[in-house]
């Protein structure tokens, strides 16, 4: 594979895999959904602190207007996605597992559903600071999945030097669009987020990274930007997990963040295309992330597209307006190679949630899902980004000795990609496996 | 929605490759079926039974095994199958099948159930097995049946006959009668070996010559082998490796002294080395997972093999080879670890 990057020219990581892309929906423009009477609004739909909520039973509000503040630093406000009445404050299914504290807002029918709040501001004026302050007042959060407040992202430690601003426009994951759509629709929005990215970071120069299974989106940004600009587009190899941040990092710069290192310690700091998109919309306007696109894709699903829906909008509903069918099925938030199932429909789309799959995987009583001995084939070697021995962690799971996986074999260094049990020959639920043992280790740490 | 849909749970990934073990295990028997239906062609009804009774046994341990720990039965993925036609491939065809049906029980018993089963065996189960009758039967698997002796679909050889727990009979008197030319008993490694006689790399290509049952032709060995590997159901670099590390070591004494090594081609395509290469030394279960083990693992069989045929009492050293490379396995793999992305090293 080194061989054919030379060849080709093409930048990329080492080891990494080729899932089926199933990318159907890229030529979908961006649609509004139309609005549900119902939203659902975690107050920890991000990385940190749950914001603390401004609003009470009964209160009304307009589309647009804060309705949680954030709590400290490591926190970011919500506001609300729909102008209606506050229905209570109760704990409600999220994406993340247990149910949390959420405001559930009825939306007022036949209401214009213009954005009713928001306090523009003149971008050039503001410093380093203000920028970031106004990031966190946006409440905007990691878009591409992991939800970390962008301030915090973007807020370098004084110890670190960071040169380079990398905007992740990979989408590895299957079936996913939304990024793709963005970059091809919102690219004078993208290059203005990234601008105030760059400024907020104090970053010199920008480089998007997008696979090469996305050339449009290359050229279009290309287009749009001039000659000798501090932002330049790079196409890398399409392979997943191409959009992890370490594997992009060494892609782009073959630069390696230390094992239990952050970016920074490499100089670079990375963010998403839809994050800095949505950035560049908001910012100059004073709003809030009130919205988000998401792919609704997948065998069950009758209209599969990129679809703009309000935050908390649940399952259901998105299900109702696309249409699906099928019998036995499972529900996807995010990437099949990542992305939680959902247990209950009424699980609302939260700020990191990047797509609606519906899949129709083979029973887990099938024969083709039994669990057979480990051959030590070593495809899962072959297979892991971080040049792990998945393997050996396997059988070190299978004797409970989470201590040893974590010592001598790196267990911390998973990402959780997914890619050893996708290529394993014997159905054996790898990452599962090290999901738990990580667990459990944090348990005994604490 | 119409129909109210059950909700199935489970965590990420929601995708798979979707290859399976019993694919692999079923794809090596199928390489495997070219090398016996050419042995049958070659050695007649005496290599087909010896197949069948090896095989036979072998699943029939397997499943006996399967009854005595209460296991689900695992016949049905193929493992069994594949030790018991390497096993009998590795014999000589005529080899008595009441010894064949001894090294097919050992092989699973001793290489394989004892350890645990499928994945957990240390080392090659038909090598184990192979290894038992090497010392249990020491004239038995040094006797050798020609090639395309005539009448060979019609008679079996005398020695595979032989009733259970008695010795086969000497071959030679049977040879005259079935008028080969010019056949001494001897392959083509005996021959080299111990009378200096070189064997035209063409015969040893092509099979034409004395030896184990599924050994003699190189090319043929090497064809099926090639198609695992296009399959990636078999790591290239462990037969690479091995034929690397013999035809080196070999070349070097070739090199010293033309007139009593061997040449390394007449290495490669002589005795069990292309089997043992391509079918034995690249088993999984048996071989290092991390890149660099997977090197040093064929170099060291290649090596040991080629040490053993030269200055050792055997002629042959494959088997003993790949069961020393399977025994340093998980030592291998442990000071091979791969350097984790990110890590840095120090002095270690």
């Amino acid at each position: 594979m080194g061989l054919l990057n030379l060849m080709f020219g093409l930048k990329s990581f080492t080891h990494g895999i080729h899932p089926p892309y199933h990318k159907d929906t890229a030529d979908k423009p961006i649609r509004r959904l139309a609005f549900p009477s119902q939203l659902v609004l975690p107050l920890d739909q991000h990385i940190g602190k749950a914001a603390i909520p401004l609003v009470k039973k009964g209160q009304e509000v307009v589309r647009g207007e804060p309705i949680a503040k954030a709590d400290g630093n490591f926190s970011v406000p919500l506001h609300a996605p729909a102008t209606g009445r506050i229905r209570d404050l109760e704990l409600m299914p999220t994406p993340k597992g247990p149910k949390s504290a959420s405001i559930v807002l009825d939306v007022y029918e036949g209401s214009t559903q213009e954005v009713l709040w928001s306090q523009p501001r003149e971008m050039s004026e503001l410093s380093r600071e203000e920028i970031l302050q106004a990031i966190q007042d946006s409440g905007m959060v990691g878009l591409g999945g992991a939800a970390f407040p962008s301030h915090m992202k973007l807020t370098i430690p004084k110890e670190k030097q960071v040169d380079t601003l990398i905007v992740n426009g990979c989408e590895c994951e299957p079936y996913l669009t939304c990024d793709h759509r963005m970059m091809l629709e919102y690219p004078k929005a993208l290059l203005r987020g990234i601008r105030y990215a760059m400024q907020a970071s104090a970053t010199t120069q920008a480089i998007i990274g997008i696979e090469d299974n996305k050339m449009d989106a290359v050229e279009v940004l290309r287009n749009n930007l001039s000659r000798g600009s501090a932002i330049r587009v790079e196409a890398v190899e399409t392979k997943y997990p191409q959009g992890s941040e370490k594997m992009l990092i060494k892609s782009l710069l073959n630069r390696e963040v230390p094992t239990g290192g952050l970016p920074a310690d490499v100089g670079v700091v990375v963010n998403n295309v839809g994050t800095l998109a949505f950035l560049g919309q908001l910012l100059p306007k004073g709003q809030g992330l009130i919205e988000r696109v998401i792919t609704v894709a997948g065998p069950g699903i009758v209209k599969p597209g990129n679809y703009l829906v309000p935050l908390g909008t649940p399952v259901r509903h998105i299900l109702e307006q696309a249409g699906y069918e099928g019998s036995r099925t499972e529900f996807i938030l995010g990437g099949p190679m990542m992305g939680p199932a959902v247990s209950a429909m009424d699980t609302p789309i939260t700020k990191g949630t990047s797509g609606l799959l519906v899949l129709n995987e083979p029973s887990i009583e099938d024969e083709s899902q039994r669990i057979w001995p480990c051959i030590r084939c070593a495809r899962c070697v072959k297979a892991c980004p971080m040049h792990l021995n998945p393997s050996m962690l396997g059988l070190l799971a299978a004797k409970r000795k989470y201590e040893e996986m974590a010592q001598d074999y790196h267990l911390n260094d998973c990402f959780e990609c997914g890619c050893c049990s996708y290529v394993c020959p014997s159905n054996i639920p790898l990452v599962q496996y090290f999901r738990i043992s990580k667990a459990i280790n944090r348990e005994q740490a604490a | 929605m119409s129909k109210k849909p059950t909700i199935e749970l489970r965590t990420s990934p929601h995708a798979h490759a979707g290859g399976d073990v019993v694919k692999i295990m079923r794809n090596v028997v199928y390489a495997l079926i070219p090398i016996s239906l050419f042995t049958v062609w070659q050695f007649g009804l005496s290599a087909l039974a010896l197949l069948i009774v090896v095989t036979l046994t072998c699943l029939l341990s397997e499943r006996l095994f399967n009854r005595l720990s209460d296991e689900p039965n695992s016949l049905g993925d193929w493992s069994a199958t594949i030790t018991g036609l390497l096993l009998a491939l590795t014999l000589p065809p005529g080899f008595p099948l009441w010894m064949g049906a001894v090294a097919g029980f050992i092989a699973i018993a001793l290489g394989k159930a004892l350890f645990g089963g499928l994945g957990m065996n240390a080392m090659n189960p038909a090598l184990i097995g192979r290894a038992f009758v090497q010392a249990a039967f020491p004239v038995a698997i040094t006797t050798w049946t020609p090639a395309f002796f005539e009448g060979r679909f019609s008679q079996f050889v005398p020695t595979t006959l032989t009733p259970p727990f008695l010795q086969p009979p000497a071959l030679n008197d049977w040879v005259e009668t079935v008028k080969v030319d010019a056949f001494s008993g001897a392959t083509p490694l005996a021959l080299q070996k111990f009378e200096g006689i070189q064997t035209e790399l063409l015969d040893m290509l092509l099979g034409t010559t004395a030896g184990s049952a599924g050994e003699t032709s190189a090319l043929l060995i090497l064809i099926c082998g090639f198609y695992l590997a296009a399959r990636k159901m078999l790591d290239w670099r462990i037969p690479l490796m091995v034929m690397l590390g013999a035809a080196a070591t070999a070349g070097v004494f070739f090199l010293i002294d033309p007139t009593r090594y061997p040449d390394p081609l007449f290495v490669l395509c002589s005795g069990g080395l292309m089997l043992g290469a391509w079918f034995m030394a690249s088993d999984m279960v048996g071989s290092p997972v991390t890149p660099l083990g997977v090197i040093i693992y064929g170099l060291m069989i290649g090596v040991i093999t080629v040490i053993i045929r030269l200055f050792g009492g055997l002629t042959e050293g494959v088997m003993y080879a790949i069961l020393l490379g399977n025994a340093a396995t998980p030592l291998i793999d442990q000071i091979t670890q791969p350097r984790v992305f990110g890590e840095q090293r120090t002095g270690k």
